[in-house]
């Protein structure tokens, strides 16, 4: 196959401008800056930002940090104070072994897994098939998915319910079976549309290359359009584990056995029979993965409009 | 390397339009590659959704065979009176989410926009709750809101003395409470898609206020506002779908209670079909999830044709 010059050719719908603010102005012109006044108004603007941010945003979260390490009886008495009686280490070990949150974690990590490469397998090959193979019916059915974008949740949860009790056709009861949250994760219109937008952008001329030089359709897929596709395959990635570790009624309904069931759902029936310090420890551990994936990937987050515009197109 | 299913014929030219090209007439590969789609989509989706039209008309349990009541089910969810409770309660915190959790990303947006160096860090910091899980939120939240003296915020209200308030453990102010949660934790999206917006202002249309002289003020109402105008409208109702489907925050921190003052419709389908003592009454809770879909589309027809209007009218 011959060389294609395709990373040149990387359609940039994910890199949406963020820290273009040394060349663009905003409201406040060069003029306005260079009078003392506003200058002096606009910084005192920006650190009551940064305070308010710091405060209201991340005070909270600080507040879970420093009393997983801060003696039950401490945070009893006085819950804003310093660690007044030193930082205890052992609440974090605690909640880890014998709360079992290491088998909580694990099995909200199996979950997030099985539903994230669920999400990617539909969507990378509904995408292809619709943007690319262009079956007869590839209008209607990208309709028929868009459509379910249009039908709130709440309308699918009793009857997918029911659905996962007896599954029809083939009359499984998928209860208490990771597969319950699996496939329905993978019902995501979102995520099909995302990548069949992507699918479309890339360059045809490459596709014919491709052909002529005998690649099929399934060696097209995996050789150029995947290894092409990585940008939005990291956004859909990312975007489902955080969703995964979000969700809490859907696992709720369907997994019942406590041993099997993710961290979501364990900690508030944990919580009555648990120490306080270890609890608040049990909720930091919980949050670790999804704030780093957060902090790894922020780009991905915060170019927010390369998400909504891709999706409004 | 797989077989070339098709041979096109070589005269053709090479296709430059964004058209389909003709890989494969074998239908096979092509539905091989619909199947997972179709399987999941099917299953999992397209029939779950026919089946609560269904199920709304039927008396369901998991015991008995399913049979037609007409619309039996709408009338004993509109008899009920828990009804009116759930409608007047999530109608309550969809408001009170709007006054807290409108204005203050607009201000945030704004502010955060006119930051020059570290913008990356406000928006990080903004964001930041967006990412905790629910769940944890409102747990760690439940601390925050102890009614007692020692509660996290009864301790900070207690230094400028204050207080203690009792948070959840009041009718009045146990709503308010979740909101500013729900408000803390679902602010961050909100902040981001206005920062977007803001930045893809054009600059020129500001250097055009200068020129005519037109103050900071001016400026935010006359350029900003217009310009994020559709984005703003898309947000309110994103934010109005979202709060009227309001579950896990109401469910944790309170069950519904104290007396049903936070007991939201989503609860409420949710004691239907999974909290009910004779086995779950599926079609009551699929009769009002339709309604409340029926209402949410309503609402987004509303929405498309104001935006048309808008679109048109400037």
């Amino acid at each position: 196959m011959t060389a294609l010059p395709w990373r040149a050719r990387q359609p940039r719908v994910l890199r949406p401008r963020v820290d273009a603010d040394a060349t663009e102005r905003g409201i406040v012109s060069g003029s306005d800056w260079r009078q003392r006044r506003i200058r002096w108004v606009m910084r005192s603007l920006h650190i009551v930002t940064l305070l308010f941010l710091l405060i209201v945003g991340l005070g909270p979260l600080l507040w879970m940090i420093k009393s997983s390490v801060t003696p039950t009886q401490d945070t009893l008495r006085a819950p804003m104070a310093l660690w007044p009686h030193g930082i205890d280490l052992s609440q974090l070990a605690t909640a880890w072994s014998r709360t079992h949150i290491d088998r909580y974690l694990f099995n909200t990590v199996v979950i997030a897994f099985g539903s994230w490469a669920i999400q990617l397998i539909v969507a990378t090959t509904a995408g292809y098939a619709l943007s690319v193979l262009r079956p007869r019916f590839s209008g209607l059915l990208t309709g028929l998915v868009i459509a379910t974008i249009f039908v709130p949740p709440i309308v699918l949860l009793v009857p997918l319910y029911l659905t996962v009790v007896d599954v029809p056709l083939i009359h499984l009861r998928m209860i208490d079976s990771y597969w319950a949250v699996w496939l329905p994760a993978g019902a995501s219109a979102v995520n099909v549309i995302l990548i069949k937008r992507f699918f479309d952008n890339l360059p045809r001329e490459i596709f014919e290359a491709a052909r002529v030089d005998g690649a099929g359709p399934f060696r097209l897929f995996r050789s150029i359009v995947l290894p092409m596709s990585r940008p939005i395959l990291g956004v859909v990635s990312v975007f489902a584990v955080i969703a995964t570790w979000k969700d809490y009624l859907w696992p709720l309904l369907v997994i019942r056995n406590p041993n099997l069931q993710p961290l979501s759902v364990r900690l508030p029936t944990l919580q009555p029979t648990t120490d306080l310090g270890v609890f608040i420890a049990a909720l930091t551990i919980s949050s670790l993965i999804p704030i780093a994936l957060f902090l790894l990937f922020q780009r991905l987050f915060l170019n927010g409009g390369g998400l909504s515009g891709a999706i409004k197109g | 390397m797989s077989t070339i299913t098709d041979a096109v014929p070589a005269t053709q030219p090479v296709e430059r339009r964004r058209g389909a090209i003709r890989l494969t007439r074998d239908g096979l590969t092509t539905f091989a590659f619909l199947l997972p789609m179709l399987a999941v989509f099917g299953l999992f989706a397209w029939f779950p959704i026919l089946r609560a039209l269904v199920m709304s008309v039927q008396e369901t349990n998991l015991v008995s065979e399913p049979t037609f009541v007409g619309l039996d089910n709408f009338a004993r969810v509109l008899a009920d009176p828990q009804f009116g409770t759930a409608v007047a309660n999530t109608a309550w915190f969809s408001l009170l989410a709007l006054l807290f959790g409108f204005p203050v990303p607009i201000i945030l947006a704004v502010l955060m926009s006119e930051v020059r160096r570290g913008r990356g860090l406000y928006s990080a910091l903004a964001y930041l709750p967006v990412v905790v899980p629910p769940v944890v939120s409102v747990l760690l939240w439940r601390f925050f809101y102890d009614a007692s003296a020692h509660g996290v915020f009864n301790t900070v209200l207690g230094w400028i003395g204050l207080g203690p308030l009792p948070w959840l453990q009041s009718s009045a102010s146990a709503m308010p409470s979740i909101v500013v949660e729900s408000t803390w934790a679902n602010a961050g999206a909100t902040v981001i898609i206005y920062l977007a917006a803001l930045v893809s202002v054009p600059p020129e249309l500001y250097d055009a206020a200068d020129v005519d002289g037109a103050s900071i003020r001016q400026k935010i109402v006359n350029v900003t506002l217009p310009h994020i105008r559709s984005v703003l409208l898309l947000t309110l109702m994103l934010q109005l779908i979202a709060t009227a489907q309001v579950f896990t925050e109401p469910l944790l921190f309170t069950s519904g209670g104290p007396n049903n003052a936070t007991l939201t419709v989503l609860l409420l389908i949710y004691r239907y079909a999974f909290q009910n003592s004779l086995g779950g009454d599926y079609g009551m809770a699929a009769a009002l999830s339709l309604m409340l879909a029926a209402f949410l589309a309503v609402f987004t027809l509303g929405y498309y044709r104001l935006t048309r209007a808008w679109s048109t009218s400037s």
